[in-house]
């Protein structure tokens, strides 16, 4: 069966001042019919730009050189009609800064629902305090009234997960829902999370910083570095059989796998300033001559699982991490 | 709401308060003599201190302030130095006069001045941005006076279009009043003739006094929008699916007049003085016009009384501001506990 979205060999460029960068080049993944996948890397790495790409709210400056986004088999990045928009939910990164201060929660995710969703005002009022009870929202039906200011952090990531789900979608885009919130809000709203998408059969792309989380939620990921794919497969597989030397560092940087990814030596290149070939050469531990020749292909390395590195196996990359 | 209402106007009492003492402790130190400008140059000393007598002018300063703050606070503001009338009457005619004004004026300024705001910003850096801006930059640059004056010679003089002074024609009579306003008063009369006439007199006075209101709400409205729109809360309602129309006219919009709200309320005193030379040029029988000559003629108390009215209105449009502004933003009232 054809997955529910992919991604193919997607490139975004965004011009700046100091000239254009491809901010995204050749990326290709895929979201199958229920299945979740979540995307992993450093930040700058294109994770959002990939999501606006997808929701189609790419900044004034961007371009789609090249690429496409297939969503349930109809090319959505050349035909924007309205009928992509209510089919993806969108649970944004920051609940505070995400809702518009000065509508009520009800107005704002009414206004998404009087255009995407079939029925009345009165039914997507129902609908919508039956969503507010389904994301154990305290007292549902005032919520509606409510300004964004009168809840708590937790609440608001609440909210939003029942706004994505408001019109029915089939498939939910999570940017970091959880980073803004303390730890135990995070652990509610993840499992929340993965509860409701469950129960609905909903697909999910996930972005997050967050390998601990990565396993919990997601059964594939992609690795991207510096705006390409460096790495994609089962979680298992990658977590525990990392191949590209990016990965390997991320996860060797943290033994627990629950922390940010932070501390790989050197930084992400500026997006304007791309080394050529392999964009992680000048911060690889295995780097070789031919790495900043050609940009690498995707090798297979297991069972769904591909890398962008010639070199995958066997490296032992202790000595590197010290 | 309604205990953040009452708090405003409390606190606006404190100043109104202020303000009685400020201006009689500043008319009084104006060196110009009320009694010797109401004797006549002619006046023997002995009249003099006749004068001085029956207004109370040889008391000491602070007893006169007291007197005059326990007559105000009645609602008595005395008789015109001038005239011999009572100020309130003389003021009672005038000040709708000028209000009419002024009202029309920052109904023409915000309602032109945040849409062309809103169309700037939407076409920030583009042919619209920059046409706006050449307006807005004309607005605050050109005198009031120069406009005025050329409005009259293109619409009166040149091509007959409207009326070059006044209020309304002396022909057609004023309306009854009821309000003092004589649009509303008209039309309470059933007079569309009298409307019609008020309304074509007050085009030229109305337009020359907005513009740099209109200029700078547009101003305000832009860099508000602007600002909004680089917010998360956009993206995630054009990610929503909002209709573009919609989310900029009402979702955008509605943050970013907050700020031009609050602006309003500043506003209105730019006008108020504006309205002081509107007036003159357009002989608009307001408070402005009487101002004038109540300097000219030193007649401390209308001058009181004018600008204690000023005041009072001043206060109350800045209530209302608040009030709007805490319609327009809930967090406003909570802010302020
Ligand atoms: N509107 C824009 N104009 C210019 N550059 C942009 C714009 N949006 C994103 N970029 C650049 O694109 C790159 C990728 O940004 P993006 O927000 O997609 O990263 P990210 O992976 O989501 O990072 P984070 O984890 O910090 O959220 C960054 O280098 C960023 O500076
Ligand atoms: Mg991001």
């Amino acid at each position: 069966m054809r997955p529910l979205l992919s991604v193919e060999n997607l490139a975004v460029r965004i011009r700046t001042d100091r000239g254009a960068a491809e901010i995204l080049d050749d990326v290709t993944l895929a979201v199958p019919r229920g299945g979740t996948l979540g995307v992993v890397g450093e930040s700058g790495c294109g994770k959002s730009t990939l999501l606006r790409a997808i929701l189609g709210i790419l900044p004034r400056n961007a371009q789609v050189p090249r690429g496409a986004i297939l969503f349930e088999d109809r090319d959505i990045l050349s035909d924007r009609g309205a009928s992509a928009r209510g089919r993806i939910g969108f649970i944004p990164q920051d609940p505070y800064l995400s809702l518009n201060p000065v509508f009520t929660a009800g107005a704002q995710i009414l206004e998404g629902m009087r255009r995407h969703a079939p029925g009345s005002r009165r039914d997507h009022r129902a609908k919508l305090v039956d969503l507010f009870r389904a994301v154990q929202l305290p007292d549902p039906e005032a919520a509606l009234a409510k300004y964004p200011h009168q809840f708590s952090g937790g609440q608001r990531q609440r909210l939003l997960i029942a706004a994505a789900l408001a019109c029915d979608p089939a498939l939910v885009v999570a940017d970091e829902p959880t980073t803004a919130l303390d730890v135990t809000t995070q652990r509610e709203i993840l499992g929340l999370l993965r509860r409701l998408t469950a129960e609905r059969g909903l697909s999910l792309l996930f972005v997050t910083h967050d390998f601990g989380v990565l396993a919990a939620v997601c059964d594939r990921v992609a690795v991207l570095y510096a705006g390409r794919v460096a790495e994609t497969g089962p979680t298992r597989a990658v977590l525990d059989d990392p191949r590209h030397p990016y990965t390997r560092l991320l996860l060797g940087c943290h033994p627990d796998r629950a922390t940010d990814l932070l501390g790989i030596p050197g930084t992400v290149p500026a997006a304007t300033a791309q080394p050529p070939g392999c964009r992680f050469h000048p911060r690889c531990p295995i780097a070789r001559a031919g790495c900043a020749a050609g940009v690498p292909e995707m090798q297979p390395a297991g069972p769904g699982h591909a890398v962008a590195c010639p070199f995958q196996s066997d490296i032992l990359l202790e000595p590197a991490l010290g | 709401m309604a205990r953040y209402i009452l708090r405003r106007v409390l606190l606006a009492l404190p100043a109104l308060l202020g303000l009685v003492l400020l201006t009689f402790v500043l008319t009084r130190v104006i060196p110009a003599d009320p009694a010797a400008t109401l004797a006549g140059d002619a006046a023997t000393p002995a009249q003099l201190g006749e004068i001085r007598a029956r207004y109370g002018l040889d008391r000491p300063l602070w007893e006169q302030a007291v007197t005059h703050v326990r007559q105000v606070v009645s609602g008595d503001l005395g008789n015109s130095i001038f005239s011999g009338r009572p100020v309130m009457e003389e003021i009672r005619f005038r000040l709708p006069a000028t209000l009419e004004l002024t009202f029309v004026a920052l109904l023409l300024a915000a309602g032109l001045g945040i849409p062309l705001g809103l169309v700037a910003a939407l076409d920030h850096n583009g042919p619209v941005d920059h046409l706006v801006r050449v307006v807005s930059v004309g607005g605050l640059a050109i005198a009031s006076f120069w406009l005025a004056i050329m409005l009259q010679l293109l619409f009166s003089m040149e091509w007959d279009l409207l009326p070059l002074r006044g209020r309304i024609d002396v022909a057609a009579g004023a309306p009854a009043a009821v309000t003092g306003f004589f649009l509303i008063d008209s039309l309470l009369a059933g007079r569309l003739d009298q409307f019609a006439d008020a309304l074509r007199h007050l085009v030229l006075p109305a337009v020359t006094l907005c513009l740099p209101g209109l200029a700078s709400i547009a101003r305000f409205t832009r860099s508000g929008v602007l600002e909004t729109l680089q917010k998360d809360f956009v993206l995630y309602a054009r990610a929503a699916g909002y209709g573009r129309v919609r989310l900029a006219a009402i979702y955008v919009l509605r943050n970013a007049v907050t700020v031009t709200v609050a602006q309003i309320g500043l506003l209105f005193g730019a006008l108020i003085s504006g309205a002081v030379a509107v007036e003159a040029i357009y002989d608009w029988p307001g408070l402005g016009t009487y101002a004038v000559q109540a300097i000219l003629a030193a007649d401390y108390k209308a001058l009181l009384a004018v600008t204690l009215v000023v005041g009072v209105v001043y206060a109350v449009v800045n209530v209302v501001v608040d009030v709007v502004q805490a319609l327009i933003d809930p967090r406003v009232v909570e802010q302020v506990k």
